[in-house]
């Protein structure tokens, strides 16, 4: 096997600021491997790689590729080094064909269609050598997300990468299509490719990577064989101490119906139906988790419960019937009702990052005449009560007055469960808790929400991390295309059962798997393709 | 903290730009052939040396305040209110018909009357463009410049034909009775002995323009009503998720931005003139925009960013009396400034951070 790594950082450093970004970093990825780089997030993955594709300067350290010192300035000075990337968020022209956007930046000549004829042959080859396939005429809007992702993938092999760098590649993925990318990047492995993987899903690392590193503030803290080492080493060695990787729970003792939702339909401000019949109940003392591929309807679906979207439909909240549109359909009589809800998006929805913590710490509940003197609000009282929540929920820093958007994404979203926990709500909506906080608040907040549980409280999560769904969920449904595609006990279910569920497929397929989930997918985008016109 | 200290955010930055304005400024004057320095020393002796000057720096300080303010509360809910101008003229139309129209017994009650209808009408005439954009999506910027025209030919039209006196050439209207017309400051503070502020259209509005300053304070930061603003300015989907209403929280913004316009005219209407003539607002509606975004939005900063700007209206008026320096450099002048301060913000911030930070490395 070829000595020369494929790429060789040496002392890396960047700093934006008084922040370290990357500190000292050196690195080798052999050629033909797939090396992960896990981390949590702020650890600084996202900026080594920016540096490697020339978003950024260091402003320290050398980089190497395929044995020589290289300067790279610049995207373009990247890709004619044969380094291609595949961003978390695609860059593709939505209303350019497959073959129109493969060629973006890199056509022949002024005039298009020998490009496109080249492009066209190219990408048949590619195709057949990797399980890439994708129609080259059909327009990326119409593209489900894994076949968009597989065009990008397509790009950078077009113009000739042999290093592929994959930024949290599987986000937006069904767990079908997931295991389809880990196919292609197989593939890829085998003709002599070199995959560099960033993920913070320490079962994705372990089942494809060869050699993992472990990002920590900055610095790089291992480099480890994958074979060599196990979930719970990387878990430790990404945050600095031992963590659980289990919820310890006891078995749901369910009591009466607290929220009763029947037949919910919301129709979105593009007249696109996002909600179409649902239906679920939920009990006290139970975790009801809905599990789904992003844009299925959840985030809806916890609007309209939230009392900020309009629906159609009937929603009672221990046997009294909510308005879901017009007066009395708000956030504020939601709350009134006892529905507390930690929103999926905090940094959108859940806070108001230029505001202090304390400001935070009551907003939705501001106005509570127990926060209220007279005309003016009691700030003194905010402030003191928002201490001792910090304290309580370990938010560090504990410092009522730094501003929101100061806080680590764990700590931020400490402070909305504080808010809305401290509330003691009966029924408590929370979506994506864990969405971008580091594993050693995970722990936390799993813990909190199981101990909300325990005390009789009704809890709906969505998420769309499915490790998340399986460990805290005592009964699970899975929403595709604005429906419930069905209800599973976690204990009677498997990853497999509900990714089929999460495209759509309710039957277990004869075949392969993924050509189900593909066929379904399809339609689905059609009839939204439909729905638009 | 990855930022520089307060002091020099609030400070440092609006003073390097003023004085950049004031260097290129100076070049221009010297292009024309003029010295800078003497027309800095007249501007400075005209506005700031003598008590009459001052009467009209606080004068056209207290248009400055009003207008001021009202784009800056409208900027803490994210909306830009260019109407000021429009909103202030059909204030003065509140004031003239308050004024003209019902009999008042002593100054004090007619300016508390005239103030509530100042704030009313300015306030009317914001609503629709708030309704607008809060029902209909229609852009506040697009709508409230429309309405600033609007606002003037109904002014041209109203004068012309309805309040003008019979047989009079201008379109104005009567002069107010006695009783509403305002103490000056010389009313207030000249004595025999001590003939202050002779002649300057200062008047008891300039304290409540001060008072309208507190007042804005404690609405923005310490009431709900402030809270609820500040939050739906920061973020509309987070406003909708926490249960502010946007149509309520856009309507309320603008309906006190648009009366405080309105109040301006208190200042131009019933405090100098003494009757309503067209055209009294002179621009101050426009300069309220650079003076709410030199200001920060923030109270303190808006008094003393209209301070600067009466301070440039009066030595700008001193220019032209006293030398060749054309009326229309002054506005030259002014629009450096309000380049500097507003748009090119950014361009002294950016240098200056980066000092701040590299200054404190090196030191840690």
């Amino acid at each position: 096997m070829n000595d020369t790594p494929a790429i060789e950082l040496k002392g890396i450093s960047k700093a934006f600021g008084p922040v370290q970004a990357n500190k000292d970093i050196s690195i080798r990825v052999m050629p033909g491997t797939i090396h992960g780089i896990i981390g949590e997030n702020g650890a600084g993955k996202s900026t080594l790689m920016s540096i490697l594709y020339g978003f950024y300067k260091a402003d320290a350290g050398e980089i190497w590729v395929n044995g020589s010192h290289k300067d790279i300035t610049d995207s373009q000075a990247a890709i004619s080094a044969g380094i291609g990337m595949v961003f978390q968020h695609f860059k593709l022209v939505q209303n350019f064909t497959v073959l129109e956007n493969i060629i973006l930046g890199a056509e022949d000549g002024p005039m298009l269609r020998p490009s496109l004829a080249r492009a066209r042959g190219v990408l048949k080859q590619l195709a057949e050598e990797y399980e890439l396939s994708v129609d080259p005429d059909e327009l990326v809007e119409n593209l489900s997300v894994g076949h968009q992702q597989r065009v990008e993938i397509l790009k950078a092999l077009y113009r000739q990468a042999d290093i592929l760098i994959l930024d949290e590649p599987t986000g937006v993925l069904t767990p079908a299509e997931a295991d389809h990318l880990f196919r292609i990047l197989d593939h890829l492995r085998a003709e002599g490719k070199t995959v560099i993987l960033i993920t913070h899903k320490l079962r994705e690392i372990m089942e494809i990577t060869d050699t993992v590193s472990v990002m920590r503030r900055g610095e790089m803290t291992a480099t480890v064989k994958t074979a060599e080492t196990s979930p719970e080493q990387l878990a430790e060695l990404m945050v600095g101490r031992k963590v659980l990787l289990r919820v310890d729970k006891t078995p749901a003792q369910p009591g009466e119906v607290l929220l009763d939702v029947q037949n919910l339909r919301h129709v979105d401000d593009a007249g696109v139906e996002r909600l179409k019949g649902v239906s679920l109940q939920l009990r006290a003392g139970e975790v009801l988790g809905i599990a789904g591929v992003a844009g299925n309807g959840q985030s809806e679906l916890l609007e309209v419960l939230g009392g900020y979207a309009d629906a159609s439909g009937a929603v009672t909240m221990k046997g009294v019937s909510l308005p879901l549109s017009g007066a009395g359909a708000d956030g504020s009589a939601r709350r009134k009702a006892g529905i507390g809800h930690v929103p999926e998006d905090r940094q959108e929805e859940g806070l108001i990052m230029p505001y202090t913590a304390w400001e935070n710490t009551v907003f939705g509940y501001h106005r509570d005449p127990h926060y209220q003197s007279g005309m003016l609000m009691n700030n003194a009282r905010i402030k003191e009560e928002a201490q001792d929540k910090m304290t309580r929920y370990d938010v560090r820093p504990p410092n009522p007055n730094l501003a929101a958007r100061n806080f680590s994404g764990g700590n931020q979203q400490k402070i909305v469960l504080a808010r809305e926990i401290e509330r003691d709500p009966d029924v408590l909506l929370i979506g994506q808790p864990t969405r971008g906080v580091d594993i050693g608040a995970i722990e936390f907040i799993h813990q909190e929400i199981i101990r909300l549980r325990d005390k009789g409280k009704a809890i709906l999560l969505v998420s769309v991390e499915l490790d998340e769904i399986f460990s805290l969920s005592d009964r699970i449904a899975v929403m595709f295309d604005g429906q419930i595609m069905g209800e599973r006990m976690p204990g009677e279910t498997d990853q497999t059962e509900l990714g089929l569920l999460m495209a759509g497929v309710t039957e277990r397929p004869e075949g392969k798997l993924i050509d189900a989930v593909d066929a379904s997918l399809k339609e689905k985008e059609a009839r939204e393709a439909r729905q638009h016109d | 903290m990855d930022k520089m200290p307060a002091w020099a955010d609030a400070v440092l930055v609006p003073l390097i730009s003023i004085l950049l304005a004031a260097f290129l400024s100076a070049l221009v004057i010297l292009a024309i052939g003029e010295n800078p320095v003497e027309a800095f020393k007249l501007m400075v002796d005209g506005a700031l040396m003598r008590s009459t000057g001052w009467g009209y720096t606080l004068y056209y300080t207290t248009n400055f305040i009003f207008t001021g303010l009202c784009v800056a509360v409208a900027f803490h809910a994210k909306m830009f209110n260019i109407g000021g101008e429009g909103q202030a003229m059909i204030g003065g139309l509140g004031v003239a018909l308050a004024c003209l129209f019902i009999p008042f017994p002593h100054w004090s009650v007619a300016l508390i009357v005239a103030t509530l209808a100042a704030a009313a009408f300015g306030a009317a005439w914001a609503f629709i463009p708030a309704w607008l954009q809060a029902k209909r999506g229609s852009h506040i910027v697009i709508t409230t410049i429309m309405f600033n025209f609007i606002a003037a030919a109904l002014l041209n039209y109203v004068l012309v034909n309805l309040l003008r006196p019979v047989g009079a050439m201008e379109p104005a209207t009567a002069n107010f009775p006695a009783a509403t017309h305002l103490p000056t400051f010389q009313d207030m503070f000249a004595s025999e002995g001590n003939p202050l502020f002779r002649g300057s259209p200062a008047n008891v509005t300039f304290f409540l323009a001060v008072a309208a300053c507190v007042a804005f304070w404690v609405l923005i930061w310490r009431t709900k009503l402030g809270y609820e603003i500040r939050a739906f300015g920061h973020s509309e989907s987070a406003a909708r998720y926490a249960g502010i209403s946007p149509v309520r929280i856009t309507v309320i913004a603008m309906l006190i931005s648009g009366g405080l316009a309105g109040m301006m005219a208190l200042n131009t209407t019933m405090g100098e003139a003494e009757r309503l003539v067209l055209n009294a607002t002179e621009g101050a509606g426009f300069i309220g925009i650079a003076v709410a975004l030199m200001g920060r939005s923030h109270p303190v900063g808006v008094f003393l960013a209209a301070l600067l700007f009466g301070f440039l209206y009066q030595g700008g008026a001193e220019l032209a009396l006293w030398t060749n320096i054309p009326r229309e450099l002054i506005t030259v002048i002014q629009a450096l400034v309000i380049l500097f301060t507003g748009a090119l913000d950014n361009m002294v911030r950016l240098p200056l951070e980066k000092l701040f930070l590299a200054t404190r490395r090196r030191s840690s």
